[in-house]
């Protein structure tokens, strides 16, 4: 299968990069770590005119934390850095738990982390960490940098609130107020399926006290889930084992699956409920911080 | 040895749409080629390099079989462009060893029986390489984990992990 012809030029600077978007005028597309564009040029399902690499950009494949414990994703940060970084391991459980468990070992040494939730696929497991993580997206265009706050940025399947000429140079997730928890849990027939379903937790605590919970679920709709409102149930609360199938429960009445090839719609809501009540139990576990 | 796909992404492109002169590093060679920009690595490999060893399986990112080493790394070849390869080092199958020098790696897959049909068998053994030269020790779990972006539809994974443990221990002795 080939691509439909293309233009193909791999500028060396974010300026360069935004002013071949804006030439574009919405017909030129960027390139990051490939592996969902690739395909869908390869299908046809995207025919841009213009493809802009920005993989010969420097200084774009980051991950860190600043003092005040921010976390910063640079736009060419490959799932593999995150599967293997101390800093994450260490710092974000949801990401950590997360990062080995999108696609399969080979893409995840190429796709990229902002690439991932640019691409706003339903099943997508960055996206809805993200949302769990109340985390913003900063993007840039021709007249600079603006922050998008991750509620606002997925707009429906495959589709993102950036405008045709802006990148997404780099994802933030918040300083937790207390000690970060949380995890991520997947179910896919097989690895590199899409999910049938996920679910992100992410907790900001306070010994066995609950700061700010944030839950996200990814393959159970027709986008990527936000059930913050009902995490927040948990918001000055312990995770008390009643609690826990309380939230689980409401989460699981947030979800929209659909019944198909990879299991009913009640299937799946069970795997969210099952899910939630998880990681939940393994935090209320290990709660002395 | 040409296709009529490959012809086509061969002839001229149209407006303004330029060839690309590229150079890669293939098995420690340098080697140039004029593209198009939508031409896929593994098809300039294939059929503009005449490197067969790598296979095309599934042609959708599934199926682990166009895998080849990109800067040490393994990546899927059928997923990036030939264009992102310029000025970086590409490792095919036929670099890993010659006929009467096996790498340790395929002389596992032989002595292990690690392969039926054999179509897998060269993006089996790349990202068997990239693990090991991770992780020389690595343990069953982890090699399964390693490979498990490739798909053998023999179902002959049990001898592919003997065969990569095999090949460890040869490299750790070595």
């Amino acid at each position: 299968m080939y691509p439909s012809r293309f233009k193909y030029e791999a500028p060396k600077t974010l300026e360069e990069a935004i002013a071949l978007l804006d030439a574009g005028k919405g017909e030129a597309k960027v390139l990051a770590g490939g592996q969902s564009l690739v395909p869908m040029l390869k299908l046809r399902f995207a025919f841009p005119d213009q493809i802009v690499d920005i993989n010969n950009i420097p200084d774009l494949g980051y991950h860190r934390f600043d003092s005040d414990g921010t976390l910063r994703i640079g736009a060419l940060c490959r799932h593999e850095d995150l599967e293997h970084s101390k800093v994450i391991a260490s710092g974000q459980p949801t990401i950590a738990a997360a990062a080995p468990l999108v696609a399969d070992p080979i893409v995840r040494t190429r796709g990229t982390f902002v690439g991932s939730v640019c691409h706003a696929d339903p099943q997508g497991d960055w996206a809805a960490a993200m949302i769990a993580l109340g985390g913003h997206m900063i993007v840039q265009g021709p007249k600079g940098k603006r922050t998008i706050e991750m509620k606002d940025f997925v707009l429906g399947p495959y589709t993102n609130a950036m405008n045709y000429n802006e990148i997404a140079i780099e994802a933030v997730i918040p300083a937790p107020k207390g000690v970060a928890r949380g995890g991520y849990l997947k179910l896919e027939r097989r690895v590199g399926d899409f999910a049938t379903a996920s679910v992100a937790v992410s907790l900001d605590m306070d010994g066995g006290k609950v700061l700010r919970a944030g839950i996200a679920l990814a393959g159970v709709g027709g986008k990527t889930i936000d059930a913050n409102e009902e995490a927040s149930f948990l918001v000055g609360k312990e995770l008390s084992p009643s609690n826990i199938v309380k939230v689980a429960e409401l989460v699981a009445a947030k979800a929209e699956p659909r019944t198909d090839h990879r299991g009913s719609s009640e299937y799946k809501r069970q795997i969210v409920r099952t899910f939630v009540t998880r990681i939940l139990t393994a935090q209320s576990a290990q709660k002395v911080a | 040895m040409s296709s009529s796909l490959f012809e086509e992404i061969q002839t001229p492109p149209s407006g303004d749409i330029a060839v690309r002169r590229v150079t890669i590093n293939v098995n420690g060679e340098p080697r140039t080629a004029d593209i198009e920009p939508r031409l896929l690595l593994a098809d300039l490999l294939r059929q503009g390099l005449q490197l067969t060893g790598t296979h095309k399986g599934c042609d959708t990112t599934n199926c682990g079989a166009c895998t080849v080493l990109f800067d040490g790394r393994p990546i899927k070849s059928c997923t990036m462009l030939a264009a992102q390869a310029e000025g970086h080092d590409v490792q095919t199958v036929e670099g890993l060893g010659t006929a009467s020098e096996l790498d340790p790696i395929q002389e596992g897959f032989k002595q292990e029986h690690g392969l039926q049909c054999g179509f897998c068998t060269p993006g089996m053994m790349m990202s068997a390489k990239a693990l090991l030269e991770r992780n020389p020790n690595p343990t069953e779990d982890e090699i399964r984990w390693a490979l498990s972006g490739n798909l053998c539809r023999c179902t002959g994974y049990q001898n592919i992990v003997k065969a990569v443990l095999w090949a460890a221990e040869k490299m750790r002795s070595n």
